[in-house]
């Protein structure tokens, strides 16, 4: 019997020939990443451990990404607890160095890797072909200390993905049409997997957009089969794979679905859910007070580039805070240097360091009471981005910058 | 009998000879509002009763310390400043362009001579550039609105006195750190200072501006320089005699005269957690530090970047120290793009965030807890205005700043 | 002559305004949202300790730093009667006159007080401490007719023929 690939990954971690969907199976990490979120948690429950001890340091990636920088006297001391623990432990870290999920991928993930990460949109690591899963803090403390955890062997949702995106319609249209199809809880516990020729159009950032956001249809990891492109940027960024794991022929899929992708429009996803997508022309002209371009979803090099070729020469309108906030600072030194960072901040634009910004509703960029935000980051739950009474609409960078223009909902061939 | 530049200012302002200790009824040029009085401004203005503004375009309003927004009721101080601002009829409106006292100089609102108030104690600033400008608070601001008249104190004068060239790693940071040391948190408390030598002669504006900023925290009511070329300069203009003329004569009445010679000067830092708690660099050599921030109304102008900038070039960020960097205006911002200082800044791992007050309001920007310290290039180091009572906030120039960034712990810089 | 007892907190020298009311709290919505921080960075407990009438004894450069005004106004939303100082700073010593709230200048009083003493203020003449009487300057016309009118809203009211 053949396997899927995110068998194919949990088989090779467990160290087994094969695993079947709703094994259970103990597994060796390759990585663990953990954010400013909760890693203060998870140091207040190692220290209370009878033998506290890291299995293997070299695993451990930490990064402060949510609050950078650091808006308040609580945050300022998880952060100090993170860095003195990371200090002292040798444990790689990073601080304003952008979104976690950004920073993996730039510096760490390889194909084939099976990773836990503290946050809920590890998945984005599928994009190389990486098994990436979000955990709480007692799961990321247990395989801390271990070196691994226990795994149920999720079912796979397959897409195959024929043709190519129109013009002006970006792969965050597509993954949102994809969840708005089949719900928010649509693929629970499964792993959604993609493939097919259509993929082949699509570069490494829009990849990245899809994973990141799977976890928005429940799923428990996104793969994405690795070609030519994935090698391309793995090697890019000086790394090979651990494993170029592909579904065999015959793997057993949950369901599969054929997307073609141009059929896809753009689109926007209404508030407070993110199964709640409609045609973007659907939500022309709704006022909104603030536009976001960012996250580890959206706030990549190629989006910035979409945003400002909307924006060149043009202004935001003078009632709208527009938010910029490059993923990386990588991405912020690449589009230092393309004169793209100019190119908003000419237009009034609020060029902020790398961070997870407003996509987190608790850093700067909060929105207030009945304020409206069109925003290219992962969540519209209601309250996400600030105010418990405030509404958040999710589009894509080109849709959020031409919004950002009117002062109201547009899509970028109205501005 | 000559006079000090603050009593020409006031004289060409009332038509009257004035004396220190005289309180005068003035005109007033220019105001500026910040947004976290807006608010205030707004209801303590309807509440007197006035319909309309003495002077929609003499008003500035400028939103800074809450750009962007970090608690959720920051942004009801944008939209009580918006339906003030479309009540009222203003046009002079700024609303991400960073801090208020670089835009009313930088945007050509004041003018030397000008009298000028504003709603944050820093507006002593303008004098950079020979204006009278002074902070008040929102009520007081709320009358101006309606009259365009303030009653002022004819402050007397302390003339600072300013020779020679200054050592390489000496900035006028540094200067007014001294200055502020030397005459204690209160020396120059209801008075007028004024600065004149060859040394502030060959300073730019942006160095002007620094030592005018902060002689707020030696408690002064305004900090002057004769307007001259370089103001002309900065302020796009030509200067009528008038003008010139704004200088304190050799035959007026100071309280204090003090002189100084540059050679003299070396970096110093304000220690926790006073501002006239002042020190040389080199008593304080060693210790450990956990975050720099470069910015404010003080010193996040272009020349503060790129001098922060010389010493980081080809460098990086010492391990586990942070450096944050927030440019005091978009045009700074922009500037620095264009000259290449953001692409040493950015590779150097320092974490550049959009132009506002950032971390000088203590708000945001890099809120620091028990225990550490930062050092930093603004105004102010008072006990818990960058996080808990027990963060050690070290003031300093943006040269010594970066320096320390990169050793990780407090250096003199070369 | 006005004349008013009241108990004594003491405070040191260069008691500024982030002390008074920390930058964090400034955006709430009222002063009164706003007073429980009052001195927050120095003293915590203090702000709940202060009851209408008392009177805060403090060094020299009381108020220096920002122009908040809240920091005048918080003193007052405490029921503080007036403070006492070797000095104060300019604009906070402005904005507490235009908000009615009193502000005595005397070089001697803070280093012969402890915080719990009684005081005796008459207005405009002299402070009584354990029997010691310390003068004090009449403030400028122009300061008293702010303070008659009730503070300066209502001296512009006024002058608006409101009331």
């Amino acid at each position: 019997m053949g396997m899927t690939m995110a068998e194919k990954i949990i088989a090779a971690a467990a160290g087994v020939s094969e695993v079947k969907p709703g094994d259970i199976h103990t597994v060796e990490l390759d990585r663990l990443m953990s954010n400013d979120g909760t890693t203060h948690l998870t140091i207040d429950m190692y220290n209370k451990l009878k033998n506290p001890h890291i299995a293997d340091v070299n695993k451990l990636v930490w990064i402060v990404d949510h609050n950078v920088p650091c808006d308040s006297v609580k945050t300022a001391a998880s952060h100090k607890k993170m860095r003195d623990f990371a200090k002292a432990n040798g444990i790689k870290f990073y601080e304003g160095a952008g979104v976690c999920h950004q920073v993996m991928m730039e510096n760490h993930v390889t194909a084939g890797e099976l990773i836990f990460g503290a946050d809920s949109h590890t998945c984005a690591y599928g994009a190389v072909g990486a098994f990436g899963t979000g955990v709480g803090c007692t799961d990321y403390l247990y395989a801390m200390v271990t070196g691994k955890s226990w795994l149920l062997v999720p079912e796979t949702l397959r897409f195959n993905l024929t043709g190519k995106l129109p013009e002006g319609v970006y792969a965050r249209d597509l993954i949102l049409t994809i969840i708005g199809q089949i719900g928010a809880n649509g693929a629970n516990y499964a792993a959604m997997e993609f493939g097919g020729e259509g993929l082949k159009t699509l570069d490494m950032s829009s990849r990245i957009a899809m994973c990141n956001l799977c976890v928005e249809a429940g799923a428990k990891t996104a793969l994405m089969e690795v070609d030519q492109i994935t090698l391309d940027y793995l090697k890019e960024h000086g790394r090979e794979p651990k494993h170029s794991f592909k579904s065999d022929d015959d793997a057993k899929f949950a369901k599969v679905y054929d997307i073609d992708l141009s059929t896809i429009k753009p689109i926007v996803a209404k508030p407070h859910f993110v199964d709640s997508v409609v045609d973007a022309k659907e939500c022309v002209g709704t006022h909104i007070d603030e536009a976001f371009l960012g996250s580890c979803n959206n706030g990549r090099i190629e989006d910035l580039r979409a945003g400002a070729a909307v924006i060149k020469g043009k202004k935001v309108h003078p009632l709208v805070r527009f938010l910029v906030v490059p993923a990386s600072a990588a991405v912020y030194k690449q589009a230092l240097k393309e004169g793209l960072l100019q190119i908003f901040m000419d237009a009034g634009a609020i060029v902020m360091n790398p961070n997870c910004s407003v996509c987190w509703g608790s850093c700067q960029g909060v929105i207030g009471e009945n304020e409206v935000l069109i925003s290219t980051g992962t969540r519209n739950f209601k309250g996400r981005a600030g105010h418990k009474d405030s509404f958040v609409y999710l589009a894509s960078a080109a849709t959020v910058t031409a919004s950002a223009i009117k002062g109201e909902i547009a899509t970028a061939d109205m501005v | 009998m000559g006079a000090t530049i603050i009593e020409k200012i006031i004289r060409n302002n009332t038509g009257k000879d004035v004396k220190p200790g005289d309180i005068v009824t003035v005109n007033v040029d220019r105001v500026m509002i910040h947004d976290i009085f807006i608010p205030f401004v707004a209801s303590k203005f309807e509440e007197m009763g006035f319909q309309k503004l003495w002077d929609p375009d003499k008003v500035v309003l400028i939103y800074d310390h809450l750009v962007p927004a970090s608690q959720v009721d920051d942004t009801r101080h944008f939209r009580v400043g918006n339906e003030f601002v479309e009540k009222y009829g203003m046009k002079n409106i700024h609303r991400a362009d960073g801090i208020c006292h670089q835009l009313m100089t930088e945007a050509g609102y004041v003018k030397p001579g000008n009298i000028v108030f504003g709603t944050d104690s820093h507006t002593t600033t303008y004098g950079c550039v020979g204006a009278f400008s002074s902070g008040i608070g929102y009520t007081e601001m709320a009358s101006i609105l309606g009259t365009g008249t303030m009653w002022v104190r004819v402050p007397e004068t302390i003339r600072v006195n300013i020779t020679g060239t200054l050592p390489k790693n000496v900035m006028a940071k540094d200067i007014i750190l001294k200055l502020i040391g030397d005459l204690g948190a209160d020396g120059a408390t209801y008075k007028a200072l004024e600065f004149a030598g060859d040394t502030v002669e060959n300073m730019s504006v942006a160095s002007r501006m620094s030592m005018s900023n902060m002689a707020i925290e030696a408690g002064a009511k305004c900090a002057l320089f004769t307007p001259d070329e370089k103001t002309a300069e900065y302020c796009e203009m030509t200067l009528t005699d008038k003008e010139r003329d704004l200088v304190g004569d050799s035959d007026a009445n100071y309280c204090q005269v003090i002189n100084y010679k540059a050679e003299d000067f070396v970096p110093v830092m304000a220690c926790p957690s006073n501002v006239d708690n002042v020190k040389p660099i080199s008593e304080l050599a060693g210790k450990e530090i956990d975050q720099v921030f470069i910015g404010s109304c003080t010193n996040g102008r272009l020349e503060d970047l790129m001098a922060a900038a010389e010493v980081l070039k080809g460098k990086k960020v010492a391990p586990f120290v942070k450096l944050i960097v927030t440019p005091a205006s978009r045009k700074i911002y922009t500037q620095a793009m264009e000259n290449g200082t953001m692409e040493i800044l950015a590779e150097a791992g320092a974490i550049i965030t959009h132009p506002s007050c950032g971390l000088c309001c203590g708000r945001t920007g890099g809120i620091l807890t028990d225990g550490e310290v930062v050092v930093a290039t603004n105004n102010r180091n008072f006990l818990g205005r960058m996080g808990t009572s027990k963060v050690g906030i070290y003031l300093a120039s943006p040269k010594s700043a970066a320096a320390c960034a990169v050793a990780g712990k407090i250096v003199v810089p070369e | 002559m006005e004349k008013f007892s009241g108990k004594i907190w003491v405070l040191g020298d260069d008691i500024d305004t982030d002390i008074i009311i920390p930058t964090e709290y400034l955006a709430l919505k009222t002063v009164n949202d706003m007073a429980p921080y009052a001195f927050s960075p120095l003293r915590p407990e203090l702000a709940g300790q202060i009851k209408e009438g008392d009177i805060i004894v403090a060094g020299k450069n009381f108020g220096c730093g920002s122009s908040r005004e809240q920091a005048p106004e918080i003193i007052k939303a405490l029921g503080v009667k007036c403070v006492i100082a070797k000095s104060f700073a300019r604009i906070f010593f402005r904005n507490s006159i235009n908000n009615g709230l009193l502000l005595i200048e005397n070089a001697q009083l803070r280093d012969v007080v402890s915080e719990g003493d009684q005081v005796t203020v008459t207005l405009n003449q002299s402070i009584e401490h354990n029997g010691n009487q310390y003068e004090i300057a009449a403030l400028p016309q122009n300061l008293m007719d702010i303070i008659n009118a009730g503070g300066l809203v209502k001296a512009m009211r006024k002058l608006n023929g409101l009331d």
